[in-house]
């Protein structure tokens, strides 16, 4: 077993994290009032996986661990993602 | 290899006398095969109590009519039946008795990564199960939906569903955490020199196993507060005069439970696997398509869920995806067939009673796994959906793939696990028994089903009689032999302990130590220098 060392983030990267999430708060907020069909869906859930994607590896340290769990953990989101679009084929397409 | 030598005996997990006695000796240790028979007791008794209202709704079947209950009753007796063997029984299944028991041991660890993760797993397995029986004998009565707790009935039935769900979403977490503790264990604590394609074949089931329940279960979770949420809160998450929708219940609720088909299945081919070669005396043939097979069938058993939908008005192309997804899982499960059926080839064939339930398990599972591809294919689908064509199918994949397997490994690893040797000549009857009686049972269904007799109905018409009857027979002699099975088990554990160490020659790792093992299963820890199937060590 590997030694684990520990990152430590500096206060700027932190910030600019947290103002980047708000921004994209109030983006998710405000595409809602623009009409995109079944694509509003879509939107929402792309700017939350953005934001999910941010918290893995700043606020979680994914971006300063292993490749390995790096690797892992798209992975999941990818079969998460695939789930999502077969479902959406069913929506998409119904008469 | 070194492994331990057996000059001298440590005391055996079961006679070690750590901080508690008693009852408490159980409850409170967080040894990993300690833990497993607290699952694997716990297990059984679910299953003599599903197995019962089975024969109770096979004896309100035995001829057309009301026989000894009416509608209502029955309906609560098929969602009780089928929540208890499914969430009780069969989703826990191989992974958490013989996974819990055999993980740590496989692999050459002292015990699974999260000892009291692992004990509290299993005590919410039980919190689950006592949500589940409260839930059952209080409010209005025991649910009536189903197992599967389709909407919109599920939110407008009188009967105790929250309760239900409650329990089945604790049991879900119990899942997920077995599952979190397994991965780890797997990644973390082989012994030195056995890389990913030096472990057993059931611990690559098992891997696959516990990556379905980490992903999937969480899934099914929140389906289920869901419908918490729709009844008590009135939101319409999936009422459509508030703008929900009830085919997502259904897309939600098979995200899950398909794949726990897989959950139930794959580690019940893992243990096959290592019966077939132990007992054909030879290498296992394709080691690695073997190994990636599970995870090919992990991955697809994935994103096959619509399957389940073809006729609940799903989108014409949703269906054709699925269909299609359908067949592809089937070439991963063939390729396991196919390589036990070569591992077998030529091999020295020991036939021992764990032999014989992995050629039932087979046999029963091809047709199970056959009529699946017409279950699969939405055309034929549309015409046999909800008869009991659906029910036969299920049962010969769920009971006599994943139940089947289940006794072969326990009579496999009987003699690991207590030191001990049941009576041969008794196992192989009971085995007849029950091979005889599970197709007497549910063979029957796949006609009925074709004939057109829906499922789920207390009462049939009377050109379904003839061959309802002869299935309830077959319930009786099946019953029968799975108490002989099960006496026999029994009695054997209060026979006096043999030599037990290796009794089949097998060559993984468990059979390298003492039998029942130590506490911590090895006075060292081995160190590994040859493939897990290997005839003789270099």
């Amino acid at each position: 077993m590997s030694e684990h060392k520990n990152h430590i983030s500096s206060y700027k990267s932190q910030i600019v994290v947290l103002l980047t999430l708000i921004v994209l708060t109030v983006l998710t907020v405000t595409i809602t009032s623009v009409h995109l069909g079944p694509f509003n869906t879509a939107a929402a859930m792309l700017i939350a996986s953005v934001k999910a994607t941010i918290v893995l590896l700043y606020f979680m340290h994914l971006k300063f661990d292993e490749k390995i769990y790096r690797f892992m953990v798209t992975l999941v989101l990818a079969i998460y993602a695939v789930v999502i679009i077969i479902t959406f084929f069913d929506y998409l397409y119904r008469p | 290899m070194t492994g331990n030598s057996s000059t001298h005996r440590l005391p055996s997990y079961l006679e070690y006398q750590g901080k508690y006695t008693g009852i408490r000796s159980w409850i409170l240790s967080t040894d990993h095969k300690r833990i497993a028979l607290l699952y694997l007791y716990s297990q059984i008794f679910f299953f003599l109590a599903g197995l019962v209202m089975g024969l109770f709704m096979k004896l309100e079947l035995i001829a057309p009519g009301q026989q000894i209950m009416g509608p209502q009753a029955y309906n609560a007796l098929f969602t009780v039946h089928g929540l208890t063997m499914i969430f009780l029984f069969i989703i826990p299944g191989l992974a958490a008795s013989f996974g819990n028991f055999m993980i740590p041991i496989m692999i050459g660890a002292k015990d699974v990564a999260f000892p009291k993760l692992n004990l509290f797993s299993w005590y919410l397995f039980i919190a689950g199960a006592v949500i589940i029986l409260v839930g059952i004998f209080s409010g209005d009565g025991p649910p009536d939906t189903g197992w599967t707790f389709y909407a919109p009935y599920s939110l407008k039935t009188n009967t105790n569903v929250v309760l239900s769900v409650f329990g089945a979403f604790v049991l879900g977490f119990s899942s997920i955490l077995t599952g979190l503790n397994f991965i780890v264990t797997i990644h973390r604590m082989r012994a030195p020199g056995m890389g990913f394609f030096r472990m057993p074949l059931f611990i690559w089931s098992l891997y696959g196993t516990a990556w379905i329940q980490l992903l999937a279960t969480p899934v099914v979770g929140i389906t289920f507060l869901m419908v918490v949420a729709d009844r008590l809160l009135d939101i319409g998450f999936f009422d459509p005069a508030k703008g929900g929708d009830p085919v997502l219940y259904q897309h939600l609720f098979w995200i899950y439970s398909h794949p726990a088909v897989y959950i139930m299945i794959l580690p019940a081919m893992g243990a096959i696997t290592e019966i077939i070669v132990t007992f054909s005396r030879r290498t296992v043939f394709g080691y690695k398509a073997i190994a990636m097979s599970s995870l090919a069938i992990a991955f697809v058993g994935y994103l096959v869920w619509g399957h389940h939908m073809f006729t609940s008005g799903m989108s014409e192309t949703a269906r054709l995806i699925f269909s299609f997804l359908t067949f592809l899982v089937a070439i991963p499960s063939a390729i396991k067939v196919f390589n036990w059926t070569a591992t077998m080839y030529k091999g020295s064939i020991s036939l021992e009673p764990p032999f014989w339930w992995a050629m039932a398990f087979i046999f029963i599972f091809m047709i199970g796994g056959l009529t699946g591809l017409i279950l699969g294919s939405v055309s034929t689908d549309v015409h046999v959906h909800d008869t009991m064509f659906v029910v036969a199918h299920f049962h010969y994949i769920v009971f006599g793939g994943a139940g089947i397997a289940f006794f072969a490994a326990l009579h496999y690893w009987y003699p690991k696990m207590f030191g001990k040797m049941y009576n041969k000549k008794i196992a192989n009857w009971g085995l007849i028994g029950l091979f005889v009686g599970f197709n007497t049972t549910y063979l029957p269904m796949f006609f009925l089903g074709f004939m057109g007799m829906p499922r789920r109905y207390y009462d049939y018409l009377p050109q379904f009689a003839d061959l309802n009857l002869l299935s309830t027979v077959g319930s009786w002699v099946m019953a029968t032999s799975l108490l002989l099975v099960i006496v026999n088990l029994l009695r054997a554990k209060k026979g006096t302990p043999e030599e037990m160490d290796n009794p089949w020659g097998g060559r993984t790792l468990e059979w390298t130590i003492e039998s029942p093992p130590s506490l911590e299963n090895f006075e060292e820890i081995p160190v590994i220098d040859r493939e897990p199937y290997e005839l003789k060590s270099k």
